[in-house]
């Protein structure tokens, strides 16, 4: 039934029609390949790079290492808490590496190592969690935004660094970091809808690692993927193997190079597992069987990759040793430099709240200080 | 006053050109109260910018331009819209500088139009300043007078903290004798005036609630009473000087706030005073708001708002008995 055969609809009316809209048409290669894309045990594997592949080897190995350090220093009361990357490692030192210096990460909570892979002091990287102070770094001098708790709340703003970077005619790209549980959050849709009709040199990256806490990827979306959310704000979705680094190097790599040359933003989402607990405050087995690790174990990302180098002579055992002492030279430092208890300023919480101290705020920085001198004395 | 607003972001979209404002519909419209007219025009689009509708996300977009060094001027349609932009506002606006140790400051104004008395249906008329002077970081200043409207703005605009600018609607249309051509130099951020010396009580009031008290004070003349007015004009940071000096002049006072009265900023200020001044004071501080309910409808309006009666009635029971 047509509207002109609506009951009602008689030649009375001027128009039954209304005016013609034009809705876009282009939408098909914005839909990601439903098939995560893999390099690694591919054909695709023959165009590896075997400099870049060894540089990210040892990374991945040094990443494993750190994370192994941090949960350790938990452990030891070192660190207040550390969300683990173990099994996320490729995701988080593609995300830094595809980065030139200029260009800024958006970080989450979980994401120190990536942040550690830019180049960003572990200690440093580390204050947060370890309660010293929020943010240990200057996000200017490093190019790192504060690593963000609240989820999703960092996207806007790699949206508006981009933007501005672009109004001042820089050659600037954002990327930022989120999880498959954080893409729930309105922030999360905000964010894509204005980097999309800004064309904002961005490049949104979900780590879909399973879980968020405990509820699994299912009772977050109903979606056929998280990737396919793009489409719906006008950019591409991609989906890729998040534990293949080689994969996860190229789909990066061209969605920054995308951005770069005013293509816009776009959309990549990275299946991973989240091999620990969500922090070591939290106990997976509450919400997720063994097999279900133990089948994840086998698509391990540092493993993939020693795999397809060890086949192809472009690294073998020497080289191996050598990347693993690296790493255990890392780790070391990171040991030493988290064992040094932190000094802390009472005085720094009246500090940084405003330009200008306030006086209700002068006042209570002297009664602080009045209290600490009287425990002094005592 | 919204003349003296436009011109106040026109000559800092002038001077710096590091000042964009952006919103809803304040590029072509020029803003629903159009307080942005004409800067889309003179200044381009991309310094005035329409954004697509989503209060957190136009927040969070200005955090990423002020990392990036630019000064953005937000505009929040209406009070009750700027609650999507919460998040954005609490957990990093407030608070950017101070988890990055004062490396990251972020200059950004949010301007909102508040409060009510323009008959505006729900939704269109709260009294959100109790919501931003609780969040530490956050600088909040409202404007009485046209002059307050140009200088306070200017001044915000050139404040590397982020200030909350609190536009009250139902001031827009008030006239003075103000020349945008030669606008006023009024003191900055953080300084209150005494708008009318006075030596039997002070009123002390901000924004919306000033012309209502100065027409109190006309009025408390005939019952003998000499009111002095002190318009806060900037509730954080909070001069408590100025009110200090004043009270323990008079030895009597009220706050005057359209806002709430439980947990509102009339409850403490009337403690700060209380503690300041307890040996000056001749009866306790006491409150004229509106009251503790959702905005009421435009009809009802005017029972809710305190009005110059309301105040007179107060004023009134300041002759404590002994
Ligand atoms: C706005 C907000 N709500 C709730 C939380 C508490 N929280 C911290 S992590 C987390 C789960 C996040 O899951 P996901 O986004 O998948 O990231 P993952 O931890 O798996 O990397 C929750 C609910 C938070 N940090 N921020």
């Amino acid at each position: 039934m047509t509207v002109q055969e609506l009951p009602g609809a008689g030649a009375s009316h001027r128009s039954t029609q209304p005016p013609a809209w034009s809705p876009r048409t282009d939408a098909a290669p914005l839909l990601p390949d439903p098939e995560p894309y893999r390099v690694l045990g591919t054909e695709a594997a023959d165009r590896l790079d075997p400099e870049l592949m060894r540089r990210y080897y040892a990374e991945l190995v040094r990443g494993r290492r750190y994370n192994a350090q941090a949960t350790a220093l938990t452990k030891q009361g070192r660190l207040a808490v550390y969300p683990s990357t173990v099994g996320q490692e490729a995701c988080e030192i593609a995300a830094a590496l595809v980065l030139e210096d200029q260009d800024w990460l958006f970080p989450s909570y979980r994401d120190t190592l990536a942040a550690v892979a830019r180049g960003l002091d572990p200690v440093q990287a580390l204050t947060l969690l370890r309660g010293d102070w929020h943010t240990g770094y200057d996000p200017r001098e490093h190019r790192i935004a504060p690593l963000s708790t609240p989820l999703a709340t960092q996207l806007p703003h790699a949206v508006g660094l981009a933007h501005a970077a672009r109004l001042r005619g820089d050659d600037v790209v954002a990327l930022a970091m989120v999880g498959d549980g954080g893409t729930s959050e309105g922030d999360f849709h905000e964010a894509l809808n204005f980097a999309a009709v800004w064309q904002a040199p961005v490049v949104f990256l979900v780590q879909n690692n399973g879980f968020a806490i405990s509820v699994p990827l299912a009772k977050q979306t109903a979606a056929p993927t998280l990737a396919h959310k793009a489409v719906g704000y006008g950019m591409p979705g991609r989906l890729v193997d998040g534990n293949d680094i080689a994969a996860m190097h190229e789909v990066l790599t061209e969605a920054v190079r995308r951005a770069r040359s005013g293509g816009g933003p776009t959309l990549i989402e990275a299946v991973t597992y989240r091999m620990e607990a969500h922090t070591n405050a939290d106990d997976a087995t509450r919400y997720r069987g063994d097999a279900e690790v133990e089948a994840w174990k086998a698509h391990d990302p540092v493993d993939l990759l020693e795999r397809e180098l060890t086949a192809r002579g472009i690294i073998d055992e020497a080289a191996i040793q050598a990347v693993r002492e690296d790493a255990e030279v890392m780790a070391a430092a990171l040991r030493e430099g988290m064992n040094a208890d932190p000094v802390v300023d009472p005085m720094d919480l009246f500090a940084h709240v405003y330009a200008e101290q306030t006086d209700r705020l002068r006042e209570q920085a002297a009664m602080l200080r009045a209290e600490l001198e009287a425990e002094d004395q005592a | 006053m919204a003349q003296a607003l436009t011109r106040a972001m026109r000559d800092a979209m002038a001077e710096d050109p590091t000042v964009h404002v952006m919103g809803e519909d304040v590029g072509t419209l020029g803003g629903v109260f159009r307080i942005t007219d004409g800067l889309a025009k003179e200044f381009g689009e991309e310094r005035c910018t329409d954004t697509p509708l989503a209060e957190a996300g136009i927040l969070g977009a200005a955090v990423g331009m002020a990392m990036y060094g630019l000064r953005p001027v937000v505009e929040m349609q209406f009070d009750a819209f700027a609650y999507p932009a919460f998040e954005q506002l609490i957990s990093h606006v407030a608070k950017m500088r101070n988890r990055t140790r004062g490396a990251m400051p972020l200059p950004i104004t949010i301007r909102v139009p508040y409060g009510g008395g323009i008959g505006g249906v729900e939704h269109h008329c709260d009294s959100s300043e109790a919501y931003y002077v609780a969040t530490p970081g956050l600088t909040v200043v409202t404007p009485a007078t046209v002059e307050d409207a140009y200088g306070l703005l200017r001044a915000s605009i050139a404040s590397d903290d982020p200030v909350v600018f609190l536009e009250p609607k139902r001031l827009y249309w008030s006239k003075a004798d103000w020349r945008p051509e030669a606008p006023t130099v009024v003191p900055g951020i953080g300084k209150a005036l005494v708008r009318r010396a006075g030596t039997s009580a002070t009123l002390i009031t901000y924004g919306p609630s000033l012309p209502v008290c100065l027409e109190a004070a006309e009025a408390a003349r005939e019952e003998g009473w000499d009111l002095e007015v002190v318009d806060l004009r900037s509730l954080v940071p909070f001069d408590e000087q100025t009110v200090v000096e004043s009270v323990r002049r008079t030895g009597r006072a009220v706050v005057v706030h359209e806002a709430g009265g439980f947990g509102g900023p009339g409850a403490e200020i009337a403690a700060r005073v209380t503690e300041r001044c307890f040996h000056h004071l001749e009866a306790p501080v006491l409150r004229v708001t509106g009251f503790d309910i959702p905005y009421p409808p435009p009809m009802l309006e005017k029972h809710h708002l305190p009005g110059v009666d309301r105040i007179l009635d107060t004023v009134a029971r300041l002759q404590w008995e002994n």
